[in-house]
């Protein structure tokens, strides 16, 4: 197999889950993961989605089916040997409490074979990569905060530097503030990686944020839709998938569209509210010529913003107006309410013909 | 009651000597115990039915009277030390067996699903994770078990052996208290010494356990 998008890294061929207490966890399922993307498991619990995801390692062995991963059948490989070559990152970290940090991150290379020093210096190394110090490699699991904890989770995972990663609910546990930050560093970090990464979640905003494709699991263990996010929110394939897309399933779709096709025009001078510009030419906020009322706050968007970003602003500004910037910051111009309206209808319905 | 210092002056060469077999008897069946333990206890962690039936006969082992379990030992090994020994090692199971199922239940699910997750096998995992985790709960059973057993070895005095508590005997013999005192006393010394090298000990092995966050 070559390296590369778009070649399948895991394959789901009929699988079957029965456990001896006689509950089906997963029901026929056939589905592929491309290499080099992420897919997003989701589903209410009990839906079979974390038992999906087990499979890939062996933590949960298939009734039925064939999974295989990088084209090889699971099944034919040493449980342990395939489990080191697969990144693991569980929900609350599940980090060794009686390791320090360091030796945390080294564990799959010392499984592996590589010397203590070596293995350090590659934990060392994947810490930065993580975004924490490296006095932090020095401390114990618990004297760090949940969202650090989960960081090293993350850096465990990659430290074999694994080409499959597999995330069951590691954002579960923190506060809402960490989590789009863990999630920001997860889309950073698989950029610059190109993991195959299979992540499971409830959280729909979650799997809209991350996913190249979301696979939406019902009770009982059915596959009930697995499409690109902005094709499951355009076109939902029942109505169990549009409940639990919810009820603003349009403003998600917006906020996969980024700003940068919407036209813009200048900025309004000598009306009533103008933008008030510093020495750089970036926005500072709206003034108003009529005497007493007050300033009102800007909050410039770039063009690698979305569209649900330029809808909330433009019913925040007082003239309905974007303001728009560059990389740096500096207004390059405005873009109307009744632009990003048009536009956001667009949006949808493009979203429809295209999937 | 008073105390006759010359004669503790003149005899303590024989006192050192009874100290020093007194903490080898109990040494030895708490080593013992442990290299019993420490098998038994991942056995009856890991196959549920016969954790019952494990810890239920470490249990009737503890209710023998142990002069009784002496006198049953003597037809097979005499009156010797491996008497004492093997006497002591029965009694330090109940506690070290009870406590090293119950660290190893200690230990949390999510840590030993990590472990297997990351591709560690079984043997690695108890050595390296499972244990280690479970040590804290386990070094308390350690320490009530020393202390059992060095208050223990007196009894084996009916056997001629006994460490220090061959000089209860003497002094009940001689009905000269000294003896009796100093022996007391050693014994009392013994076991807090023995205690606190243990916490010592647990202190050094397991620095996760002391930073506090």
């Amino acid at each position: 197999m070559q390296p590369g998008k778009g070649h399948l890294m895991i394959q789901f061929d009929a699988v079957h889950k029965r456990f001896p207490n006689g509950t089906t966890a997963v029901h026929d399922l056939s589905l592929e993961m491309p290499e080099g993307g992420v897919t997003v498991l989701v589903g209410s619990s009990g839906c079979g989605k974390t038992t999906t995801l087990r499979m890939i390692n062996r933590m949960v062995d298939p009734t039925s089916g064939t999974i295989r991963v990088g084209g090889r059948d699971v099944l034919d490989q040493d449980a342990a040997d395939l489990r080191r070559s697969i990144g693991y990152v569980i929900q609350q970290s599940g980090l060794f409490p009686h390791r320090t940090v360091l030796d945390n991150i080294a564990t799959v290379p010392l499984l592996l074979g590589h010397g203590r020093r070596k293995a350090r210096a590659r934990a060392a190394e994947l810490l930065e990569t993580v975004g924490l110090t490296a006095e932090s490699g020095k401390r114990y699991p618990h004297q760090l905060s949940g969202g650090q904890q989960q960081r090293v989770g993350v850096a465990r995972a990659l430290a074999a530097d694994p080409p499959v990663l597999l995330m069951d609910e590691p954002f579960g546990a923190v506060d809402p503030v960490v989590r789009t930050q863990l999630q920001d560093e997860l889309l950073r970090l698989q950029k610059e990686l190109s993991k195959t990464i299979v992540f499971v979640t409830h959280d729909i905003d979650e799997a809209v944020r991350l996913g190249d494709q979301i696979a939406i699991f019902r009770t009982g263990g059915h596959l009930v839709q697995c499409a690109t996010p902005s094709e499951l929110l355009a076109r939902p394939a029942d109505d169990f998938v549009a409940d639990f897309l919810g009820a603003e399933r349009g403003l998600k779709l917006l906020s996969l569209t980024p700003l940068k096709d919407i036209p813009q025009a200048p900025a309004p001078e000598g009306g009533t509210w103008e933008l008030a510009l510093d020495a750089a030419r970036r926005p500072l906020h709206w003034r108003t010529k009529n005497t007493g009322e007050p300033e009102l706050p800007v909050r410039p968007l770039r063009d690698t913003d979305s569209l649900l970003a330029a809808l909330n602003e433009s019913i925040a500004s007082p003239t309905g107006l974007v303001a728009r910037v560059d990389a740096d910051g500096a207004l390059t111009g405005v873009t109307s309410r009744d632009e990003i309206h048009q536009h956001a209808g667009q949006a949808h319905a493009e979203a429809r013909v295209a999937s | 009651m008073t105390i006759d210092w010359s004669w503790i002056g003149d005899h303590t060469d024989d006192l050192t000597t009874l100290t020093v077999s007194h903490l080898q008897a109990a040494l030895s069946a708490v080593f013992f115990g442990l290299l019993i333990s420490l098998p038994l206890a991942v056995v009856a962690h890991r196959i549920r039915p016969l954790r019952g039936v494990l810890l239920g006969l470490s249990n009737v082992l503890f209710t023998i009277p142990s002069i009784a379990v002496f006198v049953l030992l003597l037809p097979v090994s005499g009156l010797t030390r491996t008497t004492t020994v093997v006497g002591l090692t029965i009694y330090t199971l109940v506690v070290l067996l009870r406590n090293t199922v119950e660290g190893l239940d200690s230990v949390p699910a999510k840590t030993k699903e990590a472990a297997k997750a990351m591709g560690t096998r079984p043997l690695r995992a108890l050595l390296t994770v499972e244990l280690p985790l479970a040590l804290p709960v386990i070094m308390a059973g350690v320490r009530i078990a020393t202390v059992m057993s060095i208050s223990l070895v007196s009894v084996a005095t009916y056997i001629g052996d006994g460490g220090l508590g061959q000089l209860f005997t003497d002094g009940f013999q001689r009905n000269f208290p000294t003896p009796v005192i100093a022996g007391v006393v050693l014994t009392l010394l013994l076991a807090l010494v023995a205690d606190a090298l243990l916490v010592a000990v647990q202190y050094v092995l397991t620095p996760w356990t002391r930073r506090r966050a």
